[in-house]
């Protein structure tokens, strides 16, 4: 028999007749008829409900879980903000309180978060495909999905999408978002927020209009090969510029440089080289709290002090020294946008701190730099360069005007699809790589590339793609009334003659008045009502009284007595709070006897002792600020709002409202009226 | 006899598939191995969820002598926790770093530094390092804004210890041994209505008209993310 036969034979005996043809067509019909419900029943989210399922079996409280339980597809849907998000089919246990100490994947319970699941589901932090029921589709991330899963690290930057301010429990996205604006990254790149207000930089570089009379060529040439080899904690970025690029920018920069229009105020002749003793300017760098701004790295590396001015490590090999005295005499006449406060200095003390300063040098840094004498051709090269690089954009340079649309939009940067992304070799292809490489290594991605390299550590870069991150259509396309926007600060000035000594001294560098200003000092706005008419004019003669334990403090300005009082007279009237009158405290009920059941109440019920000295010898908190001589600064009503209820009269303070009767406050006010102790501390 | 021959050859090629990993491994011969491992550096460190510990992991094999051995081979492990590297060979100091980047749950994570023992066996290592998720990073937050400047003994440049100023002393927010016993409901307590409330010193403010029921609870779970020894919540077994 050969197989012809034998394939005959077997199909008469499936085929044969029509009784046997229907009976297989039946059974091949119920055949793919069961495909679909069987593969349902082996679906990878019925495998893990079934595991789900045993495993609250073996819970205490198993009989609960398993008539909650509900079997088939769990969906949060929210349309409006195109969630629709089946994550809990498979992520069973994340509302269960009672299984927090399951650790098995992927029923543990999801941590704490001040939303509630179903508020906003789950891709809008996490990021993945909502809609998908496989744990590939959902968690992919690879080039193939529009959304792979966001990693832990970032995940900060999902608060940022509805959140566009400061929150506390995004220490790494508040972070990133000060980055951005201090690195100055809006001056190129337009990084808009989904409120649509843009994000603004925070700090003035340099104008560089009048350089010629600060600086050498040669130090703008070793400056831009590497700034932080000048200062560690230099903001400039690394352009990458060769030798005859950094000649020639350098060249053209000094060619620019045009002298600063009006008549400098110029220091007595001979007051420079009147600096002989070291000893005496450093006393004056530091009785003057310079260090408050400036920063300066120690022997060990470290850099101490502020960072509100540039680093001084290094000033000698930077600045002329004529240039240097002009400016410590009214820094505002070679830059009216500078920070820095006019100190009314004698002649002698300019002469004492230039020669200090001048001596903070680094003969290393200029020692191998000889460039040859500039001629036409540098310069012209030198402003192409310029042109080019956008260093207008942060800089004000004669003959170049900010580059406009210079750099690539930002704003939905975190949204990104990774299909039109070309990656660079070696790095990861994923979104938060492909930002945080091309920050780190901004050349990288080809040649023609432009952007500068800065210096980040890990944790910097990190935050600052955190907060690029938050940058994503769905916070654009967010209902309007879940964006909470930032808070913006106001232009406020203060007026009048006042006024203009204020911002002489550039009080708002360090002190916020009404939404305006620097956030290194207290807040200035109800100044008026927190201090007594007599002690304002003295402190500001001397301000080293207060706090003698920070190292940032108010610097001495040397004003004369009737600037002094032209700003006491002010501040006393203007910056007033409201309710702070006789309505709020009746001060003639703060007798002696008030006065010693506040004292009890100060050492023994409140223990007030433990963060404030109210007596040199036997008190020894530090926390708060000394209260020795409070009575002598503070008026009795500010002193009993305060009690009442600190975050009221100087929000976002460290004390603890205490929760007081109004007697208690009032008796405790009574103690404090009475602490004037002469001298605020006695060397502590 | 024909089939034999194809299934050999499939085995080895799906092997070969399978071995990429192991070939990287075995790239690490080992050229000698100690008999002890232990700490330089680097345990009971704290990070925010999925992200790297701050300071590096170092670990030392020595021999029982307790001399420095060079080219041991260490590898580490621990659930949810990325090492970078997996492996290596001891330097010739005896020291492997290797910096750990932990998972996304928030909470303690357990890693093991293991390391083969002359003469057979292994010997291991085993650091507690912490995950902080949202909460605890809230309370962290809190922490450092107000709790830390009488519960942390140790100052800084910018911030100095107000610790020994006070008596009786407050307890670090790390001293598992004593907060432990504490219940979530009487850290609340203290903090919310201040040291009076539970008979303990004045000197504890009440935080409850300052910070909100959500910042205390937040700072109770990063005093229990911090507590050394590791805090155990009730009835749960481990």
């Amino acid at each position: 028999m050969n197989w012809r036969d034998q394939l005959e034979k077997l199909r008469r005996l499936f085929f044969g007749d029509p009784a046997r043809r229907f009976a297989w067509a039946s059974l091949a019909l119920t055949v793919s008829l069961a495909i679909a419900p069987t593969k349902e029943f082996f679906n990878e989210w019925r495998h893990y409900q079934r595991q789900f399922f045993n495993l609250v079996t073996t819970r205490p409280n198993g009989d609960a879980l398993k008539r909650n339980f509900e079997s088939g597809i769990h969906q949060i849907w929210i349309p409006e903000q195109h969630v629709v998000d089946r994550c809990p089919t498979c992520h069973l246990g994340m509302k269960e309180a009672s299984l927090s100490d399951v650790r098995q994947r992927p029923f543990r319970v999801h941590p704490p978060i001040p939303h509630s699941l179903t508020e906003f589901g789950c891709v809008t932090c996490h990021r993945g495909q909502g809609a998908a029921t496989t744990v590939e589709e959902a968690h992919a991330s690879t080039k193939a999905w529009e959304q792979p899963l966001l990693p832990a690290r970032y995940l900060e930057a999902s608060c940022g999408q509805c959140h566009l301010g400061p929150l506390d429990g995004t220490p790494k996205l508040n972070l990133g978002r000060q980055l951005l604006a201090h690195y100055g990254c809006a001056r190129c790149h337009r990084i808009d927020q989904p409120d649509g207000s843009p994000l603004l930089p925070s700090d003035d570089s340099p104008p560089l209009g009048h350089i010629a009379e600060k600086t050498s060529r040669e130090w703008i040439f070793a400056w831009l090969k590497n700034p932080q080899a000048y200062a560690a904690s230099a903001t400039m970025p690394d352009f990458q510029f060769s030798d005859q690029q950094a000649a020639d920018v350098a060249s053209f920069l000094i060619a620019q440089s045009a002298p600063t229009p009006g008549t400098p105020v110029e220091p007595a002749a001979g007051a420079i080289k009147s600096a002989v003793d070291p000893a005496q300017g450093a006393s004056l760098y530091g009785t003057s709290f310079c260090a408050s701004c400036h920063a300066v790295q120690n022997a060990a590396g470290n850099i101490v002090g502020g960072d509100l001015g540039p680093e001084l490590t290094r000033i000698g090999s930077k600045v002329k020294p004529e240039w240097l005295a002009r400016w410590l005499k009214d820094p505002a006449h070679y830059d009216p946008r500078t920070q820095m406060p006019r100190y009314r200095f004698a002649d002698q003390q300019i002469g004492l701190l230039t020669g200090y300063l001048m001596n903070k040098k680094d003969d290393d840094f200029l020692a191998n730099v000889h460039l040859p004498p500039s001629d036409a051709a540098n310069v012209e090269r030198g402003q192409k360069l310029v042109a080019e690089y956008g260093c207008a954009a942060c800089h004000q340079i004669n003959g170049v005007g900010p580059p406009k649309n210079f750099a690539p939009d930002l704003s939905r940067i975190g949204s990104k699809p990774l299909a039109q992304i070309a990656f660079a070799p070696g790095m990861g292809e994923t979104l938060p790589e492909y930002i945080g490489g091309k920050i780190h290594e901004p050349r990288a991605g080809g040649s023609g590339l432009k952007m500068a390299k800065y210096t980040l550590t890990d944790a910097q870069l990190e935050a600052i793609t955190t907060a690029l991150l938050a940058q994503t259509d769905r916070a654009w396309n967010m209902p309007r009334e879940l964006i909470r926007p930032a808070a913006h600060s106001s232009d406020n000035q203060p007026g009048g003659e006042a006024g203009r000594l204020m911002t002489e001294l550039r009080c708002q560098s360090c002190h916020r008045i009404n939404g305006n200003g620097g956030d290194m000092a207290p807040d200035l706005t109800h100044e008026g009502s927190a201090v007594l008419a007599a002690w304002l004019p003295a402190f500001m003669n001397n301000p080293n009284t207060l706090r003698p334990a920070l190292i940032r403090r108010m610097p001495k300005f040397n004003l004369s007595a009737a600037d002094n009082k032209t700003i006491s007279d002010y501040i006393l009237s203007a910056y007033q709070a409201p309710g702070f009158d006789s309505l709020a405290l009746d001060a003639h009920s703060l007798d002696a006897a008030s006065a010693v059941r506040g004292m009890d109440l100060f050492y023994t019920k409140y223990a007030c002792q433990s963060c404030h000295i109210a007596d040199y010898k036997k008190d020894k908190g530090y926390i708060g600020p000394p209260l020795a001589a409070v009575g002598n600064r503070r008026p009795a009503v500010w002193l009993y709002k305060m009690l009442k209820d600190p975050q009221a009269v100087t929000p976002g303070t460290q004390m603890p409202n205490p929760g007081l009767t109004d007697a208690e406050a009032k008796d405790l006010t009574a103690f404090l009226v009475t602490l004037k102790a002469r001298e605020n501390g006695g060397g502590k | 006899m024909k089939r034999v021959n194809v299934i050999v050859a499939a085995v080895i090629l799906i092997s070969s598939g399978c071995s990429k990993k192991s070939g990287i491994e075995s790239a690490l011969q080992p050229k000698a191995s100690g008999s002890q491992i232990s700490e330089v550096s680097g345990g009971k460190q704290i990070t925010s969820v999925g992200s790297e510990l701050p300071q590096p992991v170092v670990v030392q094999v020595n021999d029982d002598k307790g001399t420095a051995v060079a080219g041991a081979l260490v590898s580490f492990h621990g659930d949810g926790t990325q090492f970078r590297p997996a492996q290596a060979l001891t330097d010739s100091s005896g020291q492997v770093t290797a910096t750990v980047r932990l998972g996304f749950a928030p909470g303690d994570y357990e890693m093991v530094a293991e390391t083969p023992k002359t003469g057979g066996g292994a010997t291991t290592l085993k650091l507690r390092q912490t995950a902080l998720g949202y909460e605890q990073t809230l309370g962290k937050q809190v922490n450092d804004g107000y709790c830390i400047r009488c519960h942390d003994p140790e100052s800084t440049t910018e911030r100095v210890s107000n610790f020994e100023n006070l008596t009786p002393s407050p307890h670090a927010f790390t001293d598992g041994a004593f907060f432990n016993s504490w219940s979530d409901a009487d850290l609340i307590m203290i903090i919310a209505e201040g040291g009076t409330a539970v008979k303990k010193s004045p000197a504890q403010p009440a935080f409850g008209k300052t910070l909100t029921p959500r910042q205390i609870k937040a700072v109770v779970a990063y005093m229990r993310a911090v507590a050394d020894l590791p805090y155990q919540p009730p009835g749960v077994k481990k």
